[in-house]
């Protein structure tokens, strides 16, 4: 019945769904319908986000690839000096392979907690889907890493690597990275929204997170029996994942990624039901 | 029989004290102080207050309706309501069909980006798909006569080419739905009437509009039923006419109150030297009293006076420096050699700073929107046509010089 009527309707447009507004109730669901409806807003606030990173920059993109080449020079010296094991890596290879995700994950790490302070005018005067603003920061930090990743394949270049059969696992770790960086980018967002101690704290978390991944150090510092523990950090998967897949040397992370995969599972699934408990009063607190 | 398209029922929303949006100048500063003060306000009882409370209606299809009401009625609360911004404490709404909601004017604009970047941005932000903008940018650009400067950042635009811009976006939004708070305020008049021709044109294509304002003229040429919302509940319902009328009566005999604080009270009433608030003559000296009880001395002090029209529009201000007051009730006496306004309801609004004002470090006491309003209840002497009547009610006198008289004199002259 109901159906039949809306066919007649003459101002609606498409199939015009009936919307129902109530309170808040005790369950979520994860919004992956009403996501797929607002898809062209995320790629309008991914194009946002990098057109304004790049405007008013002197050399624009050039930082994101800056960045992560003097931080692999600084850390190779002191790699030297200290006689850190690169695991038969040339030292910038060694760093640069882990510097390659670790850019990536701080960077959308910091940007997503900030996503929904940044808003706060834009949620307060329209509807979207909250999710749409961590998840496009995480998404928007994708450039850089492209940038970033296009010297890599220079470096490789000139240190006569070639890219191996392990390769093809990359896309796979380069996902792993980007749902740490969106599951802990959803608690941390959303923490920021209530807390605003939160974004004074992330860079500090980063600075520890920094150490306890293995990118100054290779994972083997770990010993074997803890090395599943190691894992539940899962950025040490996935740094160990993009050393293995770039340059085919050593063992690929099998239990260590395991115990990462499932972590990371678990970080979203609790990070979007804790996001959406916050989405529903959001414009009233922010 | 049209089809229902927004069925309210009971629908509420209770905000704990702090949450809530203060006046509006002092919006964005009162909320972020309030939320640095109190981070997570222990759960007591009386911290909660309903913006909205046990609403029930029904909209059918292709009616415009107007939301009339104080400022923090709940007029606000309920478009927030119905476009999801903000979730119901109670109650439901069943809402049919796409909504676009236009609560602010240049929504998710961004100064670095260029015009064009943000007819893109806005109007996704909007509801809008990149199909259908791709489509509207030749009107929207047409619409805000800003050709010329699309391909600059926003940033150098004046005010007034962005307000045209943000319009022009907002004006070919096309939902089935549309939900519009306070927007048209904003603008000079010209671009205001293109806006509202343009929203007439779109009520008439059969969409739904709601459309809150404080400028009845534009509820009148807009809407076929109004809501009078007053303390979070519909107090009057019905044909437009009829509830503005009913709404402009209980201005006028001070039926509403309020107060807006934000930091000590200071404002108890007012009234006119000879008693009463409406003024029957404004030819003649006018003297306003104002009863005031700060709970501090006030030092350097400043006092803001303003009157504003029916249409919101400033039509007379003071500012008086170097306040000083001892804490306490006393009066503040206001003399005006004449104050010759149109007939009409006006409404006054106070604010009280200590120490400076708002832009050398003084601190706000309190803005207040006197009650009752002021009424003008004087004899109309201005154009006899309301849209050339002006804000202004002064006598005038035509005569006309004989012609010849003056033509001799010019001739004499000469001569």
């Amino acid at each position: 019945m109901s159906g039949a009527t809306a066919m007649v309707e003459p101002a609606a447009g498409a199939n015009a769904p009936t919307m129902r507004i109530a309170p808040p109730g005790r369950w979520w669901a994860l919004p992956l319908g009403e996501m797929w409806s607002y898809r062209e807003l995320l790629y309008f606030f991914v194009w946002r986000d990098i057109k304004i990173r790049y405007k008013q920059t002197a050399i624009g993109a050039a930082w994101a690839v800056l960045q992560p080449f003097l931080t692999m020079l600084v850390f190779s010296l002191f790699g030297k000096l200290a006689h850190i094991s690169s695991e038969g890596l040339a030292y910038p290879i060694f760093y640069y392979s882990a510097l390659l995700p670790w850019m990536y994950f701080a960077g959308a790490l910091q940007n997503s907690t900030n996503s929904i302070v940044e808003n706060q005018r834009l949620i307060t005067k329209v509807y979207f889907p909250r999710l749409a603003l961590p998840l496009s920061s995480v998404l928007s930090g994708l450039v850089d890493f492209a940038f970033s990743f296009l010297m890599f394949v220079a470096m490789m270049v000139y240190y006569g690597i070639r890219p191996t059969a392990s390769a093809l696992w990359l896309p796979a770790f380069l996902v792993l990275a980007i749902l740490t960086a969106l599951g802990m980018g959803l608690w941390l967002s959303a923490m920021n929204a209530i807390y605003r101690d939160v974004r004074y704290a992330v860079p500090f978390l980063v600075q520890f997170w920094m150490f306890a991944s293995p990118l100054a150090y290779p994972s083997s510092l770990v010993p074997e029996r803890w090395r599943w523990l190691y894992g539940l950090n899962p950025m040490a998967g996935v740094i160990e994942g993009f050393r293995w897949s770039l340059t085919g040397h050593g063992d690929p992370p099998g239990r260590l990624m395991l115990v990462s995969v499932s972590v990371v599972f678990v970080m979203l699934i609790t990070g979007v039901a804790y996001f959406q408990k916050m989405e529903s009063t959001v414009a009233d607190v922010v | 029989m049209p089809e229902t398209v927004i069925h309210v029922e009971g629908l509420g929303k209770r905000y704990r004290v702090g949450e809530r949006e203060r006046y509006l100048a002092l919006r964005d500063v009162m909320a972020r102080a309030l939320t640095a003060l109190f981070p997570r306000e222990p759960r007591l009882p009386r911290d909660y207050l309903w913006a909205l409370r046990d609403v029930s209606f029904d909209i059918p299809q292709g009616e415009v309706v107007g939301l009339i009401g104080r400022n923090g009625a709940g007029k606000t609360t309920l478009l927030k309501l119905l476009s999801r911004i903000t979730r119901p404490t109670a109650g439901f709404a069943e809402v049919h069909g796409r909504v676009g909601s236009l609560l602010e004017v240049g929504t998710g604009f961004h100064p670095e980006l260029t015009g064009r970047e943000n007819i893109y941005l806005s109007g996704a932000i909007l509801g809008m798909s990149k199909r259908e903008i791709d489509q509207k940018q030749d009107a929207i650009v047409d619409f805000s006569g800003v050709e010329r400067y699309l391909d600059t950042p926003l940033k150098h635009f004046s005010t007034g080419m962005q307000m045209r811009l943000a319009f022009a976006v907002a004006a070919h939004l096309e939902p089935e739905i549309l939900l519009v708070d306070e927007v048209l305020a904003v603008g000079d008049l010209e671009f205001q009437k293109k806006c509202l021709g343009k929203m007439q044109e779109v009520s008439k294509s059969g969409r739904t509009i709601v459309f809150v304002s404080h400028q009845m003229n534009q509820i009148r040429r807009l809407c076929e039923r109004v809501f009078w919302i007053d303390a979070g509940q519909i107090r009057e319902q019905g044909p437009t006419g009829q509830v503005i009328a009913a709404y402009e009566n209980a201005l006028m005999s001070g039926a509403e109150q309020g107060r807006n604080l934000a930091g000590a009270p200071v404002f108890l009433g007012w009234e006119l030297a000879g008693g009463g608030t409406i003024l029957r003559d404004g030819l003649n000296q006018v003297t306003l009293h104002f009863m005031v009880s700060p709970n501090e001395d006030v030092r350097r002090g400043h006092f803001g006076l303003h009157i504003y029209n029916d249409s919101s529009v400033l039509v007379a201000s003071w500012g008086f420096e170097e306040v000083s007051l001892e804490r306490g009730t006393q009066q503040l006496r206001v003399t005006l050699p004449y104050l010759p306004l149109r007939p009409g309801s006006y409404s006054i609004l106070c604010s009280m700073f200590n120490g400076g004002n708002n832009l050398t470090g003084g601190r706000l006491l309190e803005v207040w929107n006197a009650v009752p309003f002021l009424a003008v209840d004087t004899l109309p002497r201005s154009h006899q046509q309301d849209r050339w009547a002006g804000v202004f009610d002064i006598p005038a006198e035509l005569s006309v010089a004989s012609g010849g008289e003056s033509r001799k004199e010019a001739r004499e002259q000469h001569a």
